[in-house]
């Protein structure tokens, strides 16, 4: 594959686009985590997400 | 699964937790073939090699403009119905609908040198598009640093709607006023003029990012609602301690 005269234009796109993919799927994966650890440190110290009803 | 059981947030994410594998293995494939397509596609013929730029350039332009429309079709769910997903799927939306068009201006701009002699002009396309990204930047802005998620869904919608009226500018830009940059090639009446051998290509790869935006959007759903939960109970864990002080 012979990019040409501008090859570093078209390897600088390829390479911005990836990294700002890579960015965001790190971002979604990272978040999942960080919720789903602050929801089960918060259900192990007895939190629920229902109010208890009054006596 | 009724579509109406959807507006249900626990339903929603048993939906998502199926449905995100598929989409993952589907989004890499359709990701392979187009990058083997656009990689051994021919060269144009005035352009060279640097229309590869367009296989990334084409679709991250749309997918832009798609995320600002299913924020749009979010905000009136926000607006008018009050849908419990409404306001999730718009903050979800407006980061990755950022980001893809962070990637169209910077692969625009890397395109344009060699192409045009200039990464940027201020041209009516150009011009429209940086504004879709800075309100962009405006929708995010105002989810995050709303205290009541409620509150900053509901600027943000009217921001959204507001917004809205640049699709239709970004789409028309290069036929209402005389630009830099190209006039419609693919989708416009007449058909597309883009060769087979690029256009193919070109196709498979818009896929791939509708996929992938699919999938990142459910996905930063998710997260919205796992996030959602965890005020939630952290209300309740507030509002149990303060009762049993009293």
């Amino acid at each position: 594959m012979n990019l040409g005269p501008h090859a570093d234009f078209i390897v600088a796109a390829y390479a911005v686009a990836a990294f700002v993919v890579a960015a965001l799927i790190a971002w979604v994966v990272l978040d999942h985590a960080a919720q789903r650890r602050i929801i089960g440190d918060l259900e192990e110290r007895g939190v629920t997400r229902r109010a208890r009803r009054k006596e | 699964m009724a579509v109406i059981d959807l507006a249900n947030p626990t339903r929603f994410l048993a939906l998502v937790n199926r449905v995100l594998p598929w989409l993952v293995a589907a989004t890499a494939l359709v990701f392979a073939i187009g990058l083997y397509r656009a990689a051994y596609a021919p060269d144009d013929y005035q352009q060279g090699a640097t229309v590869k730029i367009m296989f990334l350039h084409v679709p991250a332009a749309w997918l832009g403009m798609m995320g600002w429309v299913i924020m749009s079709a979010a905000a009136l769910g926000t607006l008018v119905w009050r849908h419990p997903l409404a306001d999730v799927a718009g903050k979800a939306a407006a980061p990755i609908g950022a980001a893809f068009t962070l990637i169209c201006l910077i692969t625009g701009a890397l395109w344009g040198r060699p192409t045009w002699g200039t990464y940027w002009v201020w041209d009516a396309r150009l011009t429209s598009v940086l504004i879709l990204f800075l309100l962009y930047l405006g929708v995010m802005a105002l989810y995050w640093t709303a205290e009541e998620p409620g509150r900053g869904a509901r600027a943000a919608a009217i921001l959204t709607l507001v917004g809205a009226v640049n699709i239709p500018i970004i789409k028309f830009s290069v036929d209402w006023w005389n630009t830099l940059h190209q006039p419609a090639s693919i989708v416009r009446l007449g058909g597309a003029t883009v060769d087979v051998s690029i256009l193919v290509p070109l196709l498979i790869m818009a896929g791939a990012f509708t996929l992938l935006f699919i999938t990142l959007h459910l996905a930063a759903m998710r997260n919205e609602i796992l996030r959602r939960r965890v005020r939630t109970m952290r209300l309740l864990q507030a509002q149990t301690l303060s009762e049993a002080r009293t």
